[in-house]
């Protein structure tokens, strides 16, 4: 994984929690005439002239596992509104089945929905939504007042999810009187009093300015490590995505075209569409040392009966400059140049390859955020050795690999 | 060939005269015990204190310079020995108001509701406004007779529209989100109504409240001509007498009634009237506690 948060060490047991399957909305009259026409193949816009109707997501098919933040990412009228609003039925899926803890949401009754609405799933809006008329914490107690939870029970609880974010000191203030950063913490509060198990989140800091929204992203991370949920977030940002995302889901004219985690859309994104989204994004917060370390570097065992000589003869014979110096378990010991293994041939030290291993070839950990690690890769004068957790060599970073992952954004 | 609508009318009128005049009885009643009632309080109050009542509404809802208008505005009705009429005719626009907003409401909210309640409603709704005032006067005389009755019914048909129209749009114009936040957090129809669209409807309702005053106003002056009494009577008394001072003094008097309703209504619907009397601030509005 590429991003080192602490909810990924948080409780996403990998059980699904929401299954969608064939999910289809379609606005317009003649909903039926028009999924005919879709099935059968027929364009968006040929469906729109004959029928009037249009896709708002088109068959879409994945799973979102419980305690994991599952982003939906794509441009805007690309469908992600629509698509999480079906998760709680705000709006209609006009086909498909959409299963939340094995059961079939689009099949329950209105009263087993508003149950499941106060219950299990709550929601976080772009511009807050939060009701003018009401003091913060009357809008925490929202959800709880309409569940008909009692006077003391819901103050408590809505003091205690404002208190989860931050805000007990306002409870008695009014929505208009706050920053917007504050307002959306109200509007988290609100969604996280009834704790739910699933949290659906469209476009919650988009409204928010730069610092801010990363602030608030930090803290959703933080009360995901608290208390593990399921989120389904609605993104346009994918830097956003990235940050916080255990996995994406990008969305493209209502069709869902690649689910995965971060590593895998920025390694090998699905098509173009997925590919002019990193124009912009920063690849050094996605990758860290060890997806970018190569095995490219000579690696010599150090045992016993191999002579620092042989080894120098190696270097010279491919030419290397540097080599790494492992153990038979492929633990890093060191790294040499020919200059210095040289060096200590000549003055015929007790143990060369120790005493040639360069000062400051410090290695590296795999899981090192790649962008903590550009300025020593830079200021290396030789490919910088990583390693993993059990110190095991898993390759090195030289400056020309680092700066093509770099470019590659571009 | 032609087709006579005014006899159609005329023999359904005396349609329901034949066979719904219990039920006619029963309106009239009930609506005679509201009127009557509001009427008998309104005259029990002695003229100086209901100034005062006014005056006070006016400087907590409104500003000190209105109150002072108020005041004097209502000194001078007293002084022309037009209070009395002024209370009846009050009475009577309170009571048309109360009826209005009674069925206005759960009509603009139906209608906000649904789509086909609306489309139903509307032409209705233009054709109660835009038929000349007096025209209901006839029917409301032919049902419940002459008097305050008729006039209060005349006056209800004709001010309620304001309040169904801005009832419907307040609740049509509330923020898609709430309506979302709303459903989102499991509200029924009814919780979604009372706790979302009610509330944020309120500026908008209270428009239309506004309005439905202004016109019920208007229309009790003209219901005089049915014997619903108050300063129609003065107004239709210069106009028979051809008196220029009489009606103008009764003109006044409407006009002093509609500015000091109409300001004090408004500020209804603004959510916090402000008291803008510096040297009187304190302690009567809590400091808003100012987020950091
Ligand atoms: N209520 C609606 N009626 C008709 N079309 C809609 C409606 N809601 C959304 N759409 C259409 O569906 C598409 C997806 O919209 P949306 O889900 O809001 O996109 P996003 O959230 O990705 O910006 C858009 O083309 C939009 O015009
Ligand atoms: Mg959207």
């Amino acid at each position: 994984m590429a991003f080192t948060t602490e909810h990924e060490n948080g409780t996403a047991d990998g059980s699904t929690k929401i299954k969608l399957k064939d999910v289809y909305k379609i606005f317009g009259e003649h909903t039926e005439d028009a999924l005919g026409l879709l099935r059968a193949g027929k364009s968006k816009a040929d469906i729109h002239r004959k029928t009037g109707c249009s896709i708002g997501v088109n068959g879409a098919t994945f799973d979102i596992k419980a305690g994991e933040i599952f982003v939906i990412m794509g441009l805007s009228g690309s469908g992600k509104s629509t698509l999480l609003r079906l998760l709680n039925r705000l709006i209609e899926p006009t086909a498909g089945s959409i299963e939340i803890d094995g059961q079939d949401i689009t099949k329950m009754s209105r009263k087993a929905l508003i149950e499941l609405r106060r219950r299990d799933i709550s929601m976080v809006f772009q511009s807050f939504a939060l009701l003018p008329n009401r003091n913060v914490l009357n809008n925490a107690a929202f959800g709880l007042e309409v569940a008909g939870v009692g006077e003391l029970e819901r103050k408590e609880k809505a003091m205690a999810a404002l208190k989860a974010v931050g805000l007990e000191g306002y409870s008695e203030s009014r929505p208009d009187e706050l920053s917007g950063g504050m307002k959306q913490r109200v509007g988290l509060a609100r969604a996280l009093a009834s704790e739910p198990s699933i949290l659906l989140m469209d476009e919650a800091f988009s409204a928010l300015d730069p610092l801010i929204r990363t602030e608030m992203q930090d803290e959703l991370v933080r009360l995901q490590a608290e208390h593990s949920r399921t989120i389904v977030f609605v993104s346009h940002d994918l830097d956003e995505a990235m940050r916080i995302g255990d996995r994406i889901c990008i969305m493209q004219n209502g069709n869902v075209v690649q689910v995965g985690t971060p590593d895998e859309i920025v390694g090998n994104p699905a098509n173009d569409y997925i590919r002019s989204f990193f124009r912009n994004v920063d690849v050094s917060q996605v990758f860290k040392a060890g997806d970018v370390a190569r095995k490219n570097q000579i690696t010599i065992i150090e045992r016993q009966g191999v002579s620092a000589a042989a080894a120098l003869e190696q270097m010279k014979s491919r030419d290397r400059e540097f080599a790494i110096i492992v153990g038979r378990d492929m633990k890093y010991h060191g790294m040499v140049s020919q200059a210095s293994l040289m060096e200590k041939i000549r003055s015929k030290a007790e143990d060369p390859y120790r005493k040639a291993f360069l000062a400051d070839a410090t290695p590296i950990a795999a899981n090192e955020q790649l962008s903590g690690v550009l300025g020593q890769v830079a200021a290396s004068a030789w490919p910088v050795p990583v390693v993993d957790e059990e110190h095991r060599y898993v390759g090195a970073i030289s400056k020309s690999a680092l700066l093509e992952t770099l470019d590659r954004a571009n | 060939m032609s087709f006579d609508i005014g006899d159609g009318i005329d023999s359904a009128v005396n349609y329901i005269l034949d066979n719904f005049s219990p039920a006619l009885d029963l309106v009239a009643a009930s609506i005679g015990f509201v009127t009557d009632g509001l009427q008998n309080g309104l005259l029990a109050i002695p003229m100086p204190v209901g100034i005062a009542v006014f005056a006070l509404l006016a400087l907590w809802r409104v500003s000190f310079g209105f109150a002072v208008f108020a005041g004097l505005s209502l000194a001078l009705v007293g002084q022309m020995g037009l209070w009395a009429a002024m209370m009846e005719t009050l009475s009577l626009v309170i009571a048309s108001t109360a009826i209005a907003m009674i069925v206005g409401l759960p009509l603009g909210v139906a209608m906000a509701r649904r789509d086909s309640v609306a489309a139903i409603i509307r032409p209705a709704l233009d054709l109660m406004q835009t038929m000349p005032a007096f025209v209901y006067l006839i029917p409301a005389a032919m049902f419940f007779g002459l008097g305050a009755v008729p006039g209060t019914i005349a006056t209800v048909i004709f001010s309620m529209p304001p309040v169904v129209r801005l009832t419907n749009l307040g609740i049509r114009q509330v923020d898609v989100e709430f309506v979302e936040a709303g459903n989102a957090f499991g509200c029924t129809p009814t919780q979604l109504l009372l706790k979302v669209q009610l509330p944020n409807a309120m500026p908008s309702i209270m428009a239309g409240i506004n309005q439905t005053i202004m016109l019920s106003l208007s229309m009790v002056v003209i219901a005089s001509m049915i014997g619903a009494g108050g300063l129609g009577n003065t107004v239709l008394t210069g106009i028979q007498r051809l008196d220029v001072g009489t009606g103008f003094e009764g003109g006044l008097a409407v006009v002093i009634l509609a500015v000091i309703l109409d300001r004090l209504t408004q500020s209804l619907g603004s959510k916090g009237a402000r008291l803008r009397l510096p040297f009187l601030k304190f302690g009567l509005r809590q400091p808003e506690a100012k987020a950091a």
